[in-house]
């Protein structure tokens, strides 16, 4: 059976400096997988690659099957792969309520996802749906982040760093949502720093250290010291 | 009383400025591009109508909406094949490239109509006039008005109400993360640029039905637009139909004092504006 | 900074630009002594060449190394070619000397000009330069003692005897007007050795290098100490200062003046800015090499009229998509070459590898 998304020796540079060294990933259809590890390891880099900001060699990601690395993010996007980008980055211009609009803009597929459904996972959003979408808290821009990438009805939901900078009640609101948009059929790639967090929710974790994979598998079969070495290096 | 017409006369000049203007406001808002040949392409927009009129018949308002969808296409051309490879943080290729293009321009027109004067013909409406409490308005003059108006009130519209608006205001904002939302930066740039060829083309019919037009005058409309533009406030389309007015009312003001300092005065309420208000009259408050 | 080890020795010099040191000494021999030899027309063409080589040079100043893109240089080609004039005619002051009046009635006009424009950026700031430039070409056009509107020429007993010529007159045995036309061409020489001189000093000073900086990067260079704002005040004035000397030149050579002519955007900046931009924005060698490229075209295609215009913004358009830095650009890429280096060089002594061999600082 072919993988829904797939990662192949994947690399990617910026300039002079290799950020990814050879990636192999794979997210299967249903599938929650986490990606942790520190600051600097290409977490975000191997998001961005992904959603097709960054260009990859044609033959380092495939999406059912379909080579797709050289497409470019609106593409990407079109084809039923959202990113909740890190640092949320609404547009200060658009109201909430556009914000969310704005979402589906390259993707009118229909599905579960719509203005009314994600008024309904995140309730507080109705009730400030015509502020400006930088008017609001931490918590709630990063709500109407999650919601933005929700109106395409993706197949495929990347979070990046959604807890970053967030209080920890605050951050346990926005998992509550997780569950909800596992079963709309959405698979999801969730990066984290937050270990406990992100082996909370996932079926699988990849570690990150240095641009590459260093450790893989379901989260019960994880070791404390296997993914502390995996995180921080084995020589200690 | 005679003071009350000199400042109509203006802002109903200013109508014909805020036109000039509003193609200017609309792209530089979106990509933040000031396309030098926007005078020009504005003096090419009013050959194109002239053109239609002289070979069709056509009425001059008939022939602007023929010559839309060329002017369209023009603009989106040049942004998709030309403008979209210069715009970046570097604000030097854009200005330079669009310099370019206006002299290639200015010359184009020169060499296809020569340097004699033109004029779109417009009949018995160039010089009727109505009445409204003793003062006699130009009925060309008030078209010019109503039709910025319609423009400005019509921007703002697509702008706030519909989806192709949202996505020139976030791309606006962020052109990546618009990426992230299916929106193509490069398309929407050209479409952008498209709508202010059509804004062009109207701004056009009026500059060549109101007075003489030759292949050298587009860079200073593109002076009158964008002193409008910056005294409105960059982004704020009503601004820049204050700014317009503000514009045209400095010039009558100064014509009727000395027909000589006409042109000066604008620029004057220019300057002015620029010591009080850096940001203009009416600064978005995102920048 | 740290200081270096006692091995390593800082340089700017390349063996190109030894080189080109001696060359260009030659060069000015031969200029200097080139009214000996030469006919008027070859003079005359010299001096609009060097004349335009100065305006390149300062707006390269300005644009390439201050970020300062301005439409409005043609203010200041005016009112130093209109203050020599008003000097000449009203105070009957030598023309020669009034020159130097030019340059400083442009920079004069430039505290005020910096004043509005510095509050306009980037493509504004253009725009708004150019707004100043045609409001004082449309005063100048009010000032009836230099002949308003339609303009006026320089009287007839200040340019005969004027400085030198008569000296001129003997050693070469020609007219007068010959012999002003060689005197404008001297004077241009030394302006222009003067400028690219200046320039090429005032960029290998610390000041030059945080100018590099400004350019590069706004933010950066604050947190390293340049002072941004002064630095595009310096550049401006500089700018405007050896600009209105040019325009003061010009207008001497030609002893008749218009405001229309004076502060043509054509003439003394939409030119300028194809010069600079063939030849390559943002280095000395650029706007030497884009004068002799403007000029071999103007000869070949000046009886076209507006063609040769829109050649000229189309090979401008095609440069700007696909050569960015310009012929010279493409030259010093290829061959490495630099005739006026302002970039320092490290070089002896023995790099580690985490020293980036050949970048600045």
């Amino acid at each position: 059976m072919t993988a829904l998304l797939e990662t192949r020796g994947l690399t990617a540079r910026y300039g002079d400096f290799q950020a990814l060294f050879g990636v192999d990933l794979v997210l299967d259809e249903g599938e929650t997988i986490a990606i942790i590890g520190s600051n600097g390891a290409g977490k975000t880099t191997l998001m961005r690659s992904i959603a097709g900001v960054l260009r990859n060699p044609v033959d380092g990601i495939r999406f059912e099957g379909r080579a797709i690395g050289d497409r470019p993010a609106d593409e990407i996007m079109a084809m039923g792969i959202a990113m909740v980008p890190e640092g949320r980055k609404l547009f200060p211009s658009l109201s909430v309520e556009e914000n969310l609009q704005i979402g589906a803009y390259g993707r009118q597929t229909g599905g579960y996802w719509s203005l009314e459904t994600v008024y309904e996972l995140f309730p507080v959003l109705k009730e400030r749906r015509s502020n400006p979408g930088t008017a609001l808290s931490g918590g709630q821009q990063q709500m109407v982040a999650i919601g933005r990438a929700l109106m395409s009805n993706p197949r495929v939901l990347l979070c990046d760093e959604i807890s970053l900078g967030l209080a920890p009640v605050i951050i346990k609101d926005i998992y509550k949502a997780v569950p909800r948009i596992r079963e709309s059929g959405a698979s999801m790639i969730v990066v984290e720093q937050d270990i406990g967090q992100a082996m909370a929710v996932a079926d699988r974790v990849y570690c990150m250290m240095e641009g590459r994979i260093t450790l893989t598998g379901r989260p019960g079969d994880l070791s404390r010291e296997a993914i502390h070495d995996a995180y921080f290096g084995a020589q200690a | 009383m005679i003071w009350v017409d000199t400042i109509l006369q203006g802002i109903l000049l200013g109508g014909l400025y805020a036109l000039f203007a509003a193609g200017l406001s609309l792209v530089f808002g979106i990509m933040r591009l000031v396309n030098l040949a926007h005078g020009d392409l504005i003096v090419l927009g009013a050959y194109l109508i002239l053109l239609l009129v002289t070979l069709t018949g056509l009425s001059p308002f008939v022939a602007a909406a023929v010559a839309m969808p060329f002017m369209f296409a023009l603009g989106y051309g040049l942004q998709k094949f030309m403008l979209n490879r210069v715009l970046g943080d570097d604000i030097l290729p854009p200005l330079l490239v669009t310099f370019g293009l206006s002299v290639v321009l200015q010359n184009a027109l020169l060499e296809g109509f020569s340097a004699d004067s033109q004029r779109i013909q417009a009949g018995s409406l160039s010089t009727a006039s109505i009445e409204i409490a003793g003062i006699g308005l130009g009925v060309m003059p008030l078209l010019t008005f109503g039709s910025a108006l319609v423009v400005i009130i019509g921007l703002n519209q697509l702008f706030y109400r519909t989806s192709l608006g949202r996505a020139f205001r976030a791309t606006s904002d962020d052109p990546t993360t618009a990426s992230l939302m299916g929106i193509k930066p490069a398309g929407i740039f050209a479409k952008a640029t498209g709508i202010a060829m059509i804004i062009v083309t109207i701004a056009a019919l009026y500059l060549g039905m109101r007075s003489n037009f030759d292949p050298s005058i587009g860079p200073a409309r593109l002076i009158y637009a964008f002193e409008a533009v910056i005294i409105g406030g960059l982004g704020s389309l009503w601004g820049t139909l204050a700014g317009g007015v503000i514009i045209g009312v400095a010039q009558t003001v100064g014509a009727a004092i000395n027909p000589e300092w006409q042109i000066l005065a604008g620029h004057v309420a220019f300057l002015v504006v620029l010591l009080l208000r850096p940001r203009g009259l009416f600064p978005r408050a995102v920048d | 900074m740290s200081k270096l080890p006692p091995n390593y020795s800082v340089q700017t010099r390349t063996r190109a630009s030894s080189i080109s040191a001696i060359v260009a000494l030659v060069l000015v021999v031969v200029a200097i002594a080139l009214p000996a030899f030469a006919s008027r027309s070859l003079i005359q063409d010299m001096f609009f060449i060097l004349t335009m080589l100065v305006l390149a040079q300062f707006w390269n100043l300005l644009a390439g190394y201050g970020g300062l893109v301005s439409v409005g240089q043609q203010a200041f080609v005016g009112i130093g070619a209109y203050a020599m004039f008003g000097v000449v005619i009203l105070l009957g002051f030598d023309p020669v000397a009034s020159i130097l009046i030019g340059g400083i009635a442009a920079l004069v006009l430039a505290i005020p000009t910096a004043f509005f424009a510095f509050r306009l950026q980037g493509a504004y700031f253009a725009i708004g330069t150019w707004v100043i430039a045609e409001v004082v070409r449309l005063l100048v056009a009010q000032w009836k003692s230099v002949g308003g509107g339609t303009g006026t020429s320089l009287p007839r007993s200040a340019t005969s005897d004027m400085w030198f010529t008569g000296t001129i007159e003997t050693l070469f045995d020609v007219k007068s007007a010959a012999a002003r036309d060689i005197l404008a061409y001297w004077l241009a020489v030394v302006l222009a050795v003067a400028t690219i001189a200046g320039i090429y000093w005032l960029l290998r000073t610390k000041r030059g290098l945080g100018l590099a900086a400004v350019r590069d990067n706004i933010e950066a260079a604050k947190s390293v100490g340049v002072d941004a704002v002064r630095m595009k005040w310096l550049v401006f004035l500089v700018s405007a200062f050896g600009t209105g000397l040019a325009g003061g030149l010009i207008y001497l050579q030609k002893a008749r003046i218009s405001p229309d002519a004076a502060f043509s955007l054509q003439d003394w900046t939409a030119y300028v800015i194809f010069i600079v931009v063939i030849g390559g924005i943002g280095t000395i060698e650029g706007p030497i090499l884009g004068v002799l490229v403007f000029f071999i075209l103007q000869s070949l295609l000046a009886d076209y009229g507006s063609w040769y215009l829109m050649v000229l913004g189309l090979i401008g358009i095609a440069i700007m998509l696909f050569a960015p830095r310009g012929l010279w650009g493409l030259f010093s890429d290829r061959t490495g070459i630099e005739l006026f280096p302002v970039r320092r060089r490290l070089t002896g002594g023995r790099l580690s590898a985490t020293l980036p061999s050949s970048k600045e600082e």
